[in-house]
């Protein structure tokens, strides 16, 4: 270990991040119309996601295909207030009870299912928004780490998991919203989240709650924590041999990538407006995964800029050939996957980097390059 | 209501015409003493609002699904609706500009749905959109339309229980297409007990309500079952069991997409005879779309009850399935929903004509009492509850993958999204 990897970020890193700030906070906003903004929001919203897989599979090398079960938990409890908010009784006279969802009523539901009451609270909101789907991570974490159930069988049963809550969210309707899901969100409070203003608005608060996530997960990538992450990735019989509770890192690490996803969520719902179960299963779910892929899993700004391009590619693409985009889109995964197995940072951090460092050197004709040198993202040098 | 004053191109006899031609054989000359002309509707007095509306060209999207999962059932509904644009282009278009779409794909995904449609109004600024076909995708650009003001023409038949200014529905809603069916099955074959099922999410759950009150409250009749299956099962070798068991008159099946596939088969396999009507089968879900999935000889004699069938034997529609092949290929079939897309454009044409203006607001206030006279489907109108009076038809599904019209109602039906007695 040297000096600069005990501080949070090295200055190649700081340069990154404060890039990264200037393209969301700046050149975004000022360069796009409302639109093209709300849907960079919405991009941004998988971000979260990504970042949290940055941690569980690129640091911690657990892969879990279920990330849209904590997204969906996130943003369908966002929903839920906003449900019960845009039901009001003066909203919904013409149901044959008013007050309630209108799902609920198609359903026959005559009265709201307990369990819908405390999210008549914000503040109960917000907490659930993140305690929901993260005690559901630990429970699932508790009970597969445990049992030093790993590598592809975790991935599959979290994709299970991501089937399983996807037909039990279709299967009962009455309380959920079935395949429509929760539709009609009008209001935050009062504060009607419709009106172009307030899209601006959430994507800043977006914006600001990404670089959170983004400190918050730098963070446990610096510390000692985040060292035995990636020791126990490489050799998890060694560090558990040598004293480490290995399971419960793990499920601290799952954890916490299910919270990322679940503010992702919440956001989401809120700046498109909706939730539904199809971002719940398995191709969404598949699908964060490969934001994360292309960005590459091993560097947290990577995966910001993959869920950003992938989801553009996917807006333009489709955009320009509604019929044949999804080819266009299969080519560019295997493209980038089979090219550059670390993602965009991989190409990054070996083709670019090195030739911006020697350049600025022969500017300064100071220090020492190959420090400077270094690659963004150190974990690139363990060799997998 | 009366359209005199308003050519609504599919109610005059030249447009009939135009029809069995196709659109290529027009002149220009034929239809000059109807058309309208551009000069005489000056751009800034036609719209107002800013939509995407020049002195020759009126931009209009076409949003539906043409990847994923839905894409089977959505192409028919896109086909038509681009045949209805070049029919209406070649006769001079609307208020005499020419229509052009933006075609944007739902992907089978609502969130996608919700971005795309916002992309059309708020980016293209398109003066009405074709698009949506499950009820799904239809919540979820909802609210985008009525926010921005947009105008949409919903061509799928649905489970009703909506009424938005912002949405024209040319498919029937759940009443249109229940309540006659059940009539005629109690009246004509006698039936007397049915078994209901359906996959499960709310259009096949809201008409089984409705057929279920309808059945117990109005016909006096009995419901010995009622059963539903997630999207995509494939396994309904349990419910065919409890078939035989209970021996209904008549199963009511509202079962949707892929599925059918499994379900007819497993029945036939089964040794349910549907041609020997015991139980006899009564669908609202399979149109000559899904029975191409189907196959002919595993759904023959079954019923189903839509508002049209493509062996519908009158001028207009041997002059539309004409025209359709003619533009998509000669091996295509034709179902409900395809047709109800088919008069999206041309009702909205009318409804534009008659406000002399492209303004949503105007376009809205002018569409009930639209009719247009020779649909394929026959005589339809806009009601003031923004869904179509249509008559409701009862087929015999025929070994080729055909239906027989075996019964029309008389009258037209009046749509009824929020029915009484009902709920």
């Amino acid at each position: 270990m040297n000096a600069t990897s005990n501080r949070l970020f090295s200055p190649a890193e700081f340069v990154g991040l404060a890039v990264l700030a200037v393209i969301i906070f700046l050149i975004l906003p000022t360069a796009l119309d409302n639109f093209r903004l709300n849907l960079f929001g919405k991009y941004l919203t998988y971000a979260f996601v990504a970042i949290g897989l940055v941690l569980c599979w690129g640091a911690g090398g657990i892969l879990s295909l279920g990330q849209g079960v904590f997204f969906g938990l996130g943003g369908y409890c966002m929903a839920m207030f906003l449900k019960l908010e845009a039901s009001s009784p003066e909203n919904t006279a013409i149901q044959s009870t008013p007050g309630i969802p209108d799902f609920m009523d198609w359903n026959q539901l005559t009265e709201l299912p307990w369990w819908w009451e405390p999210f008549h609270s914000l503040t109960f909101t917000l907490i659930a928004v993140v305690a929901v789907p993260v005690a559901f991570a630990f429970v699932i974490g508790y009970a597969m780490f445990t049992r030093r159930v790993g590598g592809v069988y975790f991935a599959i049963i979290t994709q299970s998991l991501a089937a399983i809550l996807t037909i039990l969210i279709i299967g009962q309707q009455g309380y959920t919203g079935g395949v429509n899901g929760i539709t009609d969100l009008r209001t935050l409070n009062g504060w009607d989240i419709r009106t172009d203003s307030a899209k601006d608005t959430l994507y800043f608060v977006n914006g600001g709650l990404l670089f959170v996530c983004i400190l918050l997960a730098q963070l446990i990538r610096k510390s000692k924590l985040g060292r035995i992450l990636i020791a126990m990735r490489d050799q998890e019989n060694r560090v558990r041999f040598s004293g480490y509770d290995v399971a419960r890192f793990k499920m601290f690490v799952f954890c916490a990538g299910a919270g990322f996803a679940a503010v992702g969520g919440a956001m989401f719902t809120l700046q498109v407006g909706f939730m539904s179960p199809t971002l719940v299963g398995i191709v969404p779910s598949i699908e964060m995964v490969i934001f994360c892929a292309v960005g590459g899993r091993l560097s947290i700004m990577g995966a910001v800029y993959g869920a950003l391009l992938v989801n553009l590619a996917k807006t333009t693409l489709s955009e320009s050939f509604p019929e044949l985009w999804l080819l266009g889109l299969g080519a560019l995964f295997i493209g980038v996957v089979m090219a550059f197995p670390n993602g965009l940072a991989g190409l990054y951090a070996e083709q670019v980097q090195p030739r911006l460092a020697s350049l600025w050197f022969r500017m300064r004709g100071t220090g020492k390059p190959e420090d400077a040198g270094r690659p963004a993202a150190p974990d690139l040098e363990v060799a997998e | 209501m009366s359209d005199s004053k308003i050519p609504t191109s599919l109610s005059s006899g030249v447009s009939r015409r135009a029809m069995l031609a196709g659109s290529a054989a027009l002149t220009a000359a034929l239809f000059a003493p109807k058309m309208l002309l551009a000069k005489d509707y000056p751009t800034a007095a036609v719209n107002t609002t800013g939509l995407a509306v020049t002195d020759d060209t009126v931009t209009v999207g076409i949003l539906h699904s043409v990847t994923g999962t839905m894409a089977i059932s959505e192409t028919g509904s896109v086909q038509a609706e681009k045949l209805a644009i070049e029919q209406i282009n070649a006769m001079g278009g609307v208020l005499g500009r020419k229509i052009e779409f933006i075609q944007e794909d739902g992907a089978s995904d609502w969130p996608t749905f919700a971005e795309k449609a916002k992309k059309l109004l708020v980016n293209d600024k398109v003066a009405s959109v074709m698009g949506c076909w499950t009820s799904a995708s239809r919540k979820a650009v909802l609210p985008v339309f009525e926010q921005y003001n947009g105008f949409l023409y919903y061509p799928t038949f649905y489970e009703g229980l909506e009424q938005s200014p912002n949405v024209i529905y040319t498919g029937q809603e759940a009443t249109q297409q229940i309540i006659a069916g059940l009539d005629w099955v109690a009246e004509t074959k006698g039936a007397e007990t049915f078994f209901l099922l359906g996959s499960d999410y709310i259009w096949p759950r809201t008409s089984n309500k409705i057929a279920r009150k309808h059945i117990e409250n109005f016909l006096g009749k009995k419901v010995v079952g009622e059963e539903y299956y997630p999207l995509g099962h494939t396994q309904f070798n349990s419910v065919i069991n409890k078939i035989r068991l209970r021996k209904p008159d008549v199963i009511y099946a509202i079962v949707v997409g892929g599925s059918n596939v499994a379900f007819y088969k497993q029945l036939k396999a089964a040794g349910i005879d549907m041609t020997k009507e015991k139980p006899l089968l009564l669908t609202i879900s399979v149109t000559e779309d899904e029975i191409r999935g189907i196959g002919g000889e595993n759904i023959e004699g079954a019923y189903a009850c839509m508002k049209y069938f493509q062996s519908l034997d009158n001028e207009n529609n041997l002059a539309f399935v004409k025209a359709f092949k003619e533009m998509w290929g000669s091996d295509i079939v034709i179902g409900d929903v395809t047709q109800a897309a088919y008069l999206g454009p041309w009702l909205w044409k009318a409804a534009v004509e008659k406000a002399g203006s492209f303004d949503v607001d105007k376009v809205r206030a002018a569409s009930p009492g639209i009719e247009l006279t020779s649909a394929p489907e026959g005589y339809v109108k806009v009601h003031e509850n923004h869904h179509l009076w249509s008559k409701t038809r009862v087929g015999l599904a025929k070994a080729d993958g055909q239906y027989e019209v075996v019964f029309e109602t008389p009258d037209l039906v009046e749509p009824d999204p929020f029915p009484k007695g009902y709920q």
